[in-house]
């Protein structure tokens, strides 16, 4: 084994692009929750971006307009998530399990000629002796640009929940909707916002996939990246900040795990697949045990609401 | 009507079946392991079905299942085919051999073909593989004179001799052009993972990898190659399965083919005129199954030639990847000087040859 061969700084730069995904669906589904809603149908979402984007982008020749088509394509996957559970007030886990399904099968059908072309995908950032420096060029300044943007969101989606009026909103309709409705707020409104929020970042997480991490499309492509988003919203306990690290990490592992087969580290590949997840579950317990009901989750996550009760 | 004439009648109608079927098409299966789309091992296999097709127009009627998963639920699906009526299913994976196998014994009319596998439990199943080993021995060759960093990678998919036989030849033959050549092995555990592909290709990549060969069926290592050279990078890849024509030039300066179109004629063939029967069928470069495809530019006029030379060597039996003297990574002598490995001991094939570093896992 060698481990001299895995070099830090290529390390950290090739986590960054394997976490973008899961970070900004998981920062989507954060709001989500935040606003008392449980949508599990991330994986669907995800994956209809990844296909919407993917065709736009063909389409068009311009990965851009793959992007923008992806957040509209997860978007509204999502708001009929939120019609279904909002408006017509069915059961959120169900709901959300079909929702997935569904998309796993749309977006089979949708990507159907696609298989096998090849996309314009988005370059690297040039910054010229910036990105030229040893380390920082090439962690901080040698990305392609929807990894700043990931950045950027994590920091507006926590100074968005922490400073702004509109975020208490959101938090106080997430913790208590008969308070908020109570108070004159438009429960329904706010929610359906932050469906068509976790919607467009779940697409935009899947339009990553398949158009500058693979970049291809394939039937199923996310492979379950719906699904660790989810973890990780759990795994940060609702924080902005904590999902950046929990997707770094879950990206990081991702990442280690073939650096070191490729060194010839000789640890079970099915052992280092798992970690992420076994750690979930250890704090998932610590947070339990410390907050005792519910932890930190928004008080009335996945509880439906309607304007008479 | 007793019992013994109802027994006779169905008897009767039951060979007037065979002989009434006989203008019926035949209806012959496949099970793919991945989508037709993949650009690589399913499609070529989906070749060979369109191939069936024209050779025989309306006597054969083909139909298949994609991205169908090695484990339990093969079963299922092979089973589902069979009862549909088909006459022969080609299952086109390792991982569907016991699936098949276990099918197998069911439908004893039906005849089965198992692609790469070595189990024949019963008459009516017969495997048939490719000599992957001999176009990898091109690849290696080129691979020899491309490498400036002495190192190799190979994105294994499952442990199993196919795999292994790959990375032996292509090793022996990149170590004869450059006696410092390093062979790197990531195991992928899938045939068909595009993200997972690309993650193991950027790790080989990051660690100074520059000649990449595949066992894996995406495009995905050759996306992740291309980029990598958009960005000052210096790396090769070799198309795996299909000619992968949309990275030519470079990365991709060659590629392996698997051509099934002969053998699933000369099979449907025997079945619509009754000759088929069991075998294991093993085709390589002289039998037109594995083909290199256009070695570009990208590469220089030596290596192209060398490579061209061992095409001609191994299509006419004068050469055989695995001549001795070769000796196993531990050092004993596999191999003596001029001996030839036999089949049977290559099909089999569970360890490295001298010099490759790693183990291979269990």
């Amino acid at each position: 084994m060698d481990l001299s061969a895995i070099s830090p700084t290529l390390l950290v730069a090739s986590l960054m692009v394997a976490a973008t995904p899961i970070l900004l669906a998981a920062l989507g589904e954060m709001v989500v929750e935040k606003a008392g809603v449980l949508n599990l149908g991330v994986e669907g979402m995800m994956i209809m971006g990844a296909v919407t984007g993917f065709v736009a982008a063909i389409e068009t020749g311009s990965p851009w307009a793959g992007f923008l088509a992806a957040a509209i394509g997860g978007a509204a996957m999502a708001l009929l998530f939120g019609l279904l559970t909002q408006v017509l007030l069915s059961n959120q886990v169900a709901t959300g399990l079909a929702l997935t399904l569904f998309g796993l099968g749309l977006s089979a059908l949708i990507g159907q000629g696609y298989v096998g072309i090849k996309a314009t995908s988005l370059g690297r950032i040039d910054l010229g002796a910036l990105s030229d420096l040893p380390f920082v060029g090439r962690v901080v300044f040698g990305h392609d640009p929807i990894v700043y943007l990931s950045l950027l969101l994590v920091l507006g989606v926590w100074a968005f929940l922490r400073f702004t009026r509109a975020g208490l909103i959101l938090r106080a309709v997430g913790e208590s909707h008969d308070a908020a409705h109570a108070l004159g707020y438009h429960v329904r409104r706010v929610r359906m916002l932050a469906i068509a929020f976790g919607g467009a970042c779940a697409g935009l997480g899947g339009a990553y996939l398949s158009l500058v991490r693979v970049p291809q499309w394939t039937e199923g492509m996310t492979a379950g990246a719906g699904w660790i988003a989810l973890a990780i919203v759990v795994f940060a306990s609702w924080r902005a900040e904590r999902v950046l690290v929990g997707a770094y990490l879950f990206g990081g592992i991702t990442v280690l795990q073939l650096n070191l087969q490729t060194a010839g580290a000789r640890v079970p590949v099915e052992l280092l697949s798992a970690a992420p997840y076994l750690v979930t579950i250890l704090v998932l317990v610590l947070i339990s045990v410390r907050a005792g009901r519910g932890g930190a989750a928004p008080a009335d996550l996945a509880r439906p609401f309607h304007a008479s009760t | 009507m007793t019992f013994k004439t109802f027994l006779a009648l169905a008897a009767t109608l039951g060979l007037a079946g065979p002989a009434m079927a006989q203008d019926d098409p035949t209806k012959v299966g496949f099970i793919y392991v991945g989508p037709i789309g993949d650009g690589g091992w399913t499609y070529q296999h989906d070749q060979g079905r369109l191939a069936l097709e024209e050779e025989f127009g309306d006597r054969v009627e083909t139909v298949y299942q994609e991205s169908v998963p090695e484990g339990a639920d093969a079963e299922r699906a092979i089973t589902q085919m069979a009862l549909g009526g088909a006459d022969i299913i080609f299952t086109t994976s390792f991982g569907f051999g016991d699936a098949t196998n276990a099918v197998a014994a069911k439908f004893p009319d039906v005849k089965f073909e198992h692609a790469t596998g070595y189990k024949r439990e019963h008459p009516n199943v017969s495997t048939y593989d490719a000599r992957f080993y001999e176009g990898r021995a091109v690849l290696g060759t080129l691979a020899g004179y491309l490498t400036e960093t002495n190192k190799i990678g190979y994105i294994g998919s499952f442990p199993i001799p196919e795999n292994i036989q790959g990375i032996n030849s292509s090793y022996l033959h990149a170590r004869k052009i450059n006696p410092d050549v390093e062979m790197v092995v990531t195991w992928a555990y899938t045939w068909f993972d595009p993200a997972k592909e690309a993650d193991a290709a950027r790790a080989m990549i990051d660690q100074g990898v520059d000649v990449i060969l595949q066992h894996t069926d995406s495009t995905a290592p050759q996306a992740a190659a291309e980029e990598a050279n958009a960005n000052g990078g210096r790396v090769f890849t070799f198309g795996q399965a299909s000619d992968m024509a949309e990275f030519k030039p470079e990365p991709r300066v060659a590629s392996i083919i698997d051509n099934w179109a002969p053998y699933y004629i000369d099979r449907v063939g025997a079945v619509m005129d009754g000759t088929w029967k069991q075998q294991a069928s093993w085709g390589g470069m002289p039998e037109g199954e594995v083909v290199i495809g256009e070695i570009t530019d990208a590469v220089p006029a030596e290596a192209k030639a060398a490579a061209e030379e061992m095409i001609a060597n191994i299509s006419d039996g004068s050469y055989h990847p695995f001549t001795g003297p070769i000796n196993k990574q531990d050092g004993s002598e596999w191999l003596a000087e001029g001996e030839v490995a036999e089949d049977g001991e290559l099909a089999g094939m569970d360890f490295y040859v001298e010099g490759i570093t790693g183990e291979i896992p269990n």
